[in-house]
């Protein structure tokens, strides 16, 4: 566990050497519980997503996936015909969770690139360039924190019909585009920290701000910049509200819409759980699978990351 | 926002510790450079201040002027002095809805606020393990979209696993969701189950701010864990406790997520939390007037609520050194 320790002080303890005293035991089953709790939902999704409907309801608690079959999967990503899916509980709606798939993902990936990209460059503006009115522009921004993002939702979306983006993954991505006050805040904070010598160097050798900001300072941000991006991009797949009031249609959907909708849909036989649960389970895996990638180094940043 | 600022980025490739020590002055002393960075500094602020202006202060703006009109999406707001708000004072709806909303928060932070403690401390006292410090924060990866439905599902009256175990030990069966009194309930504890873990990962980051000696010495002196619990480290987490609770329950206020997607404000307006009645009025009935002035309700309760909490806790004082 070394890599966690340099970020957090030492503090090795010898855990493994106490004896198991009665106060231990049952601090281990607490700690066990609550990890069954947070894992079991997952494997619930996929036991369900791999069964079948008829099947689900003959065995309702059966631990197992009941006669394993991936037609789950198949309507959930539209690849079965409207008659086979009804046959199988399915709504037989035409959802397409490939091209969900693909809006969500340009979507996030838009708002986390741009986010923060501008977001590092006005941090840097306000951490280490000299110019009038810096520190009231600062103070601006600071006060944007304490308005809550629903609040401007509602005239957003007014503004964002206004331009004729309704329906339009522009639409959804542009209001976190270009900066969250917390991002400026955050990145901020870390550029100050930077000692001066090492930009003091990098001029000396004749370099300009410019190039400053983007070879020397950038890259050393980027524990920090890549926990942010991580966090922005996962925020921003898993909005829903947002994407609810601005897209109509398969144009613009987002898997987080796309997902109510299918709830929504609920067949004559009722709920199609099978296909539900896929559906849940190729939304949520692109992040677990991300968060994967990162855990160690977010694990240990969300400690200075803090507000969110 | 003292845990954003509280660790200084110890993981940069510097040159040695000693660097990261020196306090950088704010912005004198840059070397050569003559004058200010003024022309620079437009080009590098510039997309940033359009989308806060733009995206953030122009709406806020906006969002308290719509609240004395009367606008429909299709035809120009018509200034409606503070009929808006004289309505939603007489709407039995509005103020059910903000009950339900208060209920709501009230359970979803306390259990969330004594679960996250309990989890941090264990995974500061009992074992460090960054492994379970991921775990615990799987669920927080998940959309409340994917968390509602998970939990419909495991819930259902018929199939769900949860009422099977309940029916299996020879209880009756609860419909969880679809009834008046434990529907909210049910979405608290749902919406628990999501942020529990990343504000346990918070509240831990408080943790490692307390100087294990501290520990070590109260060990000596024979405390048990309990006596350092309540001795140690609630005094000294009070700071960071009052900021996360502060952020927990600005959030708790808006839940909207879960709520649509599992009840959709039912049974009978039991779930229908003040963010759904306010959605409901702007695209169900196009009263967009009306939904900014509950929005405007909203944003004072929130004020309120902030200004309220950070003197209660002292939040910006620390007992540590």
């Amino acid at each position: 566990m070394a890599a966690v320790t340099t970020t957090t002080t030492t503090r090795v303890r010898p855990t493994g050497r106490r004896p198991l005293s009665p106060g231990r035991i049952l601090a281990w089953t607490a700690m066990g519980a609550i990890v069954l709790v947070t894992l079991l939902p997952f494997y619930w999704i996929l036991r369900t997503a791999l069964s079948t409907n008829s099947g689900l309801a003959a065995h309702a608690s059966d631990p197992l996936p009941v006669n394993p079959t991936g037609t789950g999967f198949a309507r959930a990503l539209g690849l079965e015909s409207t008659k086979d899916a009804i046959a199988q509980g399915g709504a037989g709606g035409g959802l397409k969770f490939w091209r969900y798939l693909l809006n969500s993902v340009i979507v996030s990936t838009l708002v986390t690139v741009c986010q923060i990209f501008f977001s590092a460059m006005a941090a840097y503006a306000f951490a280490r360039l000299r110019w009038r009115g810096r520190d009231k522009v600062f103070a601006l921004f600071l006060a944007g924190l304490m308005v809550p993002t629903i609040f401007t939702l509602l005239p957003n979306f007014v503004l964002i019909k206004e331009l004729g983006l309704i329906d339009n993954l522009l639409g959804i991505a542009l209001p976190t585009m270009f900066m969250t006050p917390f991002a400026v805040f955050f990145l901020r904070q870390f550029f100050m920290n930077v000692p001066r010598e090492v930009e003091e160097a990098a001029l000396l050798d004749g370099a300009g701000k410019v190039r400053i900001f983007f070879r020397v300072l950038l890259p050393m941000a980027s524990t920090p910049v890549l926990t942010l991006a991580v966090l922005t991009y996962i925020t921003s797949w898993n909005d829903y509200f947002w994407p609810l009031m601005v897209s109509y249609s398969d144009n613009s959907r987002v898997l987080t819409v796309a997902l109510a909708i299918f709830r929504a849909q609920t067949p004559q036989s009722g709920v199609d759980w099978s296909g539900l649960m896929a559906a849940t389970l190729i939304a949520a895996l692109p992040m677990l699978v991300l968060f994967g990638f990162f855990a160690r180094r977010i694990v240990s940043t969300i400690s200075f990351t803090g507000i969110k | 926002m003292t845990i954003a600022s509280s660790s200084p980025p110890s993981r940069l490739p510097l040159s040695g510790g000693e660097g990261a020590r020196t306090k950088p002055s704010t912005d004198r002393g840059s070397g050569g450079s003559s004058g200010g960075d003024g022309r620079l500094a437009a080009v590098f602020i510039a997309p940033a201040l359009v989308g806060f202006v733009v995206f953030l202060l122009w709406p806020t703006l906006r969002g308290i002027y719509l609240s004395f009109t009367r606008f429909n999406l299709l035809t120009p707001a018509e200034w409606v002095g503070l009929a808006n708000y004289d309505r939603m004072i007489h709407d039995p709806i509005f103020w059910e809805s903000l009950k339900v909303t208060v209920e709501y928060v009230v359970i979803n932070i306390g259990v969330q606020t004594v679960s996250a403690l309990a989890i941090a401390v264990l995974l500061q006292r009992l074992t460090q393990s960054a492994v379970l410090r991921g775990i615990v924060l799987t669920p927080y990866l998940m959309s409340n979209v994917v968390a509602g439905l998970v939990w419909l599902w495991i819930l259902d009256n018929q199939l769900g696993i949860g009422n099977e175990i309940i029916a299996g030990l020879g209880f009756d069966r609860i419909p969880f969701l679809a009834d008046e009194t434990w529907a909210i309930p049910t979405i608290a504890l749902i919406n628990v189950w999501r942020h529990v873990g990343y504000t346990a990962l918070l509240l831990f980051a408080g943790l490692m701010a307390i100087p294990n000696d501290m520990y070590e010495a109260a060990k000596v002196d024979g405390a048990s864990e309990w006596r350092m619990f309540w001795r140690i480290t609630m005094p000294l987490l009070r700071p960071v406790l009052a900021v996360v609770l502060i952020m927990t329950v600005i959030g708790s206020f808006q839940v909207f997520d879960t709520v649509a997607v599992t009840t959709a404000g039912g049974p009978a307006n039991a779930t229908n939390v003040l963010q759904f009645y306010i959605y409901q009025s702007a695209f169900g009935r196009f009263q967009f007037g009306y939904a900014s002035a509950m929005s405007v309700a909203l944003l004072v309760v929130l004020s309120a609520i902030t200004v309220l909490q950070y003197r209660l806790t002292r939040a910006g004082q620390t007992d540590l050194g």
